[in-house]
């Protein structure tokens, strides 16, 4: 028989068996889409946590005053004022560093009218947004006149604006804080979650001076509560780091047997930390994949072997009217791989569908990726037309009496 | 001359489970003539249906020859005897055994699909099979919508489509009435006397055997008489 004669008669068994037919190719969709499914909102889940460690900016140094030490004991979450605006002045004359922006912060009470609400406001120069690669949403940032004259105008993130507000539409008002009054000058752009879970859009920024003079008074009012340091693109941050220490130990006056006042930190090293923490999740998401891809492929299995050995009865008599195993065995992997592609297709299409559909519906990220349509598709389908062959080749190998005998 | 099939010293078993082998045929030998008709009978278990499934190559002898125009079907590869089966031999089974699922005339154009014939041809050479079974008008229905006795003539075009030498039928009246098992073995008989066709015969009934030229008695794997009706006549 011939190869097209074998195709005729795999499409006419599948056409005049269509409830099994179809019932076949659907336990290869089911497989299919669950493993597409699961991978998405896995994949999801894991650019949302990628996204959050982004919007920091992965080029960026911060560097921190030390720990204050009474005696040899270092006491936690004590800052120093071991650090300056003249120190970040200092920094930014390295060659490697292209700005730096120095931050004081402080959380305040904000009020517009008769709405009150606390938010988290932040002193910085006019570089600190630059730092951040930080867009307006509209309005204007203020600039280093402002900082000069300590001039009291604020930018606000959006959740600031929609809390005290209700809308974006804000520039030029007044609002207050701590009843100290601020014109609004520039909405930011949608920013989102940092990787300790905060809402980075719940913030103020006034010019440093004008915080330090007003909000957030110092006995040292040069001192800032960090500072974020943007390396020139393409430098070595590491050399950047040691670069900044030496730079500041010089300036401190620390003996060489002494510790750091401050510390320097590679947002990396704390995108990593946050990504240890994830990983629990990526594994966890992972394995319900490989599950689901085992679920899935059992059922493929199952499915394919039931429904062509059911048909051993059928084998025998086209074997004892004069059919090959060479025949038997192509129309049935022909019928596999019929069942397997329009299943396999079916269930990538239900599979993007449905995950469109969970992203919509539980409003959270989900990410089809090419990958797992691949695995998802050829995996399935492999398994589907090993047990769609394996059987008929079994069943074609038998005497042909005892392939009748069986009902 | 050599005979048309030949059997030497066949012997067949079963297991019945891992322990017990029961044997079937017990060093059987047996020679059937070209044009012959020839019924095999016997109570059940006496190894006929077994014996008719060798001749027809559907299942292999533990020990012995087969010989079919001089040639040993026993060494035969699996293709060879799947071209014998579709070429040479048409096999008429008790339950029919047609594809439930697909129309008679493609029931009846399968064996020829199995030679490589397309599919055009097989269904006119099926059509013109069918018809010589009286059933033109019937092509395109499926087995359970025709009766019994309709069905086993699909069965009989189905084994006469290739134009085989030799039919075997294995209790072919088994499941009809006594007026239509007449009418399917007088098709036998015209297939024997007009076409030379030969015929192997395997039926418990003496009714049907009477039929045959030539009628072969068994039990326990052995034959127990052999008499030809025409050398009596």
């Amino acid at each position: 028989m011939s190869v097209y004669s074998c195709f005729l008669e795999a499409c006419s068994s599948l056409k005049h068996n269509l409830l099994r037919t179809l019932l076949t190719i659907l336990g290869v969709v089911i497989g299919v889409m669950a493993v597409i499914v699961m991978l998405a909102v896995g994949k999801g889940v894991q650019s949302e946590v990628n996204d959050s460690i982004t919007s920091i900016g992965s080029d960026l140094l911060v560097v921190f005053p030390g720990l204050q030490s009474s005696g040899r004991v270092k006491k936690p979450g004590t800052s120093s004022v071991t650090l300056t605006i003249e120190d970040a002045e200092a920094i930014s004359g390295i060659p490697e560093v292209e700005k730096v922006a120095p931050v004081i912060a402080k959380t305040f009470q904000i009020q517009y009218r008769d709405v009150n609400w606390s938010s988290r406001v932040t002193g910085v120069t006019p570089s600190y947004h630059f730092v951040r690669d930080w867009n307006l949403f509209s309005g204007n940032y203020f600039s280093e006149q402002d900082v000069r004259s300590r001039n009291r105008v604020a930018l606000i993130g959006v959740t600031v604006a929609k809390e005290l507000f209700g809308d974006l539409n804000v520039l030029e008002k007044i609002i207050r804080v701590n009843n100290i009054p601020f014109r609004i000058l520039g909405v930011l752009e949608k920013k989102g979650t940092s990787i300790t879970g905060r809402d980075q859009d719940n913030s103020i920024f006034i010019p440093l001076s004008t915080a330090r003079q007003l909000l957030i008074r110092s006995r040292f009012p040069s001192s800032v509560s960090y500072l974020i340091v943007k390396v020139v693109e393409g430098e070595n941050q590491k050399y950047t780091e040691v670069a900044i220490a030496s730079m500041l130990r010089e300036r401190h006056r620390i003996r060489e047997d002494e510790a750091d006042d401050f510390s320097v930190s590679n947002l990396t090293d704390i995108a990593s930390t946050a990504e240890t923490a994830t990983r629990a999740l990526t594994v966890l998401l992972a394995s319900i994949a490989g599950v689901s891809l085992l679920v899935g492929g059992i059922g493929i299995m199952n499915i394919m072997l039931v429904s062509v050995t059911e048909r051993t009865r059928e084998i025998g008599i086209r074997l004892a009217i004069g059919a090959k195993q060479s025949d038997i065995l192509l129309q049935f992997l022909i019928e596999a791989v019929i069942i397997c592609a329009l299943g396999g297709i079916s269930g990538v299409i239900l599979g993007i569908g449905f995950s469109w559909l969970i992203s919509y519906f539980a409003g959270i990220t989900v990410e089809v990726t090419l990958v797992s349509i691949i695995v998802a598709f050829f995996i399935s389908s492999g398994i589907g037309v090993f047990f769609g062959w394996y059987p008929s080749r079994k069943a074609s190998r038998m005497e042909p009496v005892d392939a009748l005998r069986i009902e | 001359m050599k005979p048309f099939i030949q059997l030497k010293n066949l012997f067949k078993s079963y297991s019945q489970d891992s322990y017990t082998q029961v044997p079937v045929i017990k060093n059987l030998s047996l020679k059937i003539a070209s044009g012959e008709f020839l019924s095999l009978m016997g109570p059940s278990g006496s190894g006929k249906s077994t014996l008719l499934n060798l001749i027809g190559l559907l299942d292999q002898p533990d020990k012995g020859e087969i010989f079919f125009n001089g040639k040993d079907l026993t060494k035969l590869k699996s293709d060879n005897k799947a071209q014998l089966r579709n070429t040479e031999f048409g096999f008429v089974f008790q339950g029919f055994n047609l594809l439930k699922r697909i129309s008679i005339v493609d029931n009846v154009a399968l064996p020829l699909l199995y030679q490589g014939i397309d599919r055009p041809g097989a269904r006119a050479k099926a059509k013109a099979s069918l018809a010589s079974m009286g059933l033109n008008g019937f092509e395109n229905r499926l087995p359970n919508q025709i009766s019994g006795g309709q069905q086993q003539r699909v069965a009989i075009a189905r084994a006469l489509v290739a134009k085989p030498k030799l039919i075997l039928a294995d209790e072919p009246t088994g499941n009809l009435d006594s007026k239509t098992a007449k009418e399917i073995m007088n098709v036998f008989l015209q297939l024997n006397v007009n076409y030379g066709i030969t015929i192997v015969l395997v039926t418990h009934e003496t009714e049907i055997a009477e039929f045959g030229s030539r009628i072969i008695k068994m039990r326990d794997g052995q034959i127990l008489t052999d008499e030809n009706l025409k050398s009596v006549l």
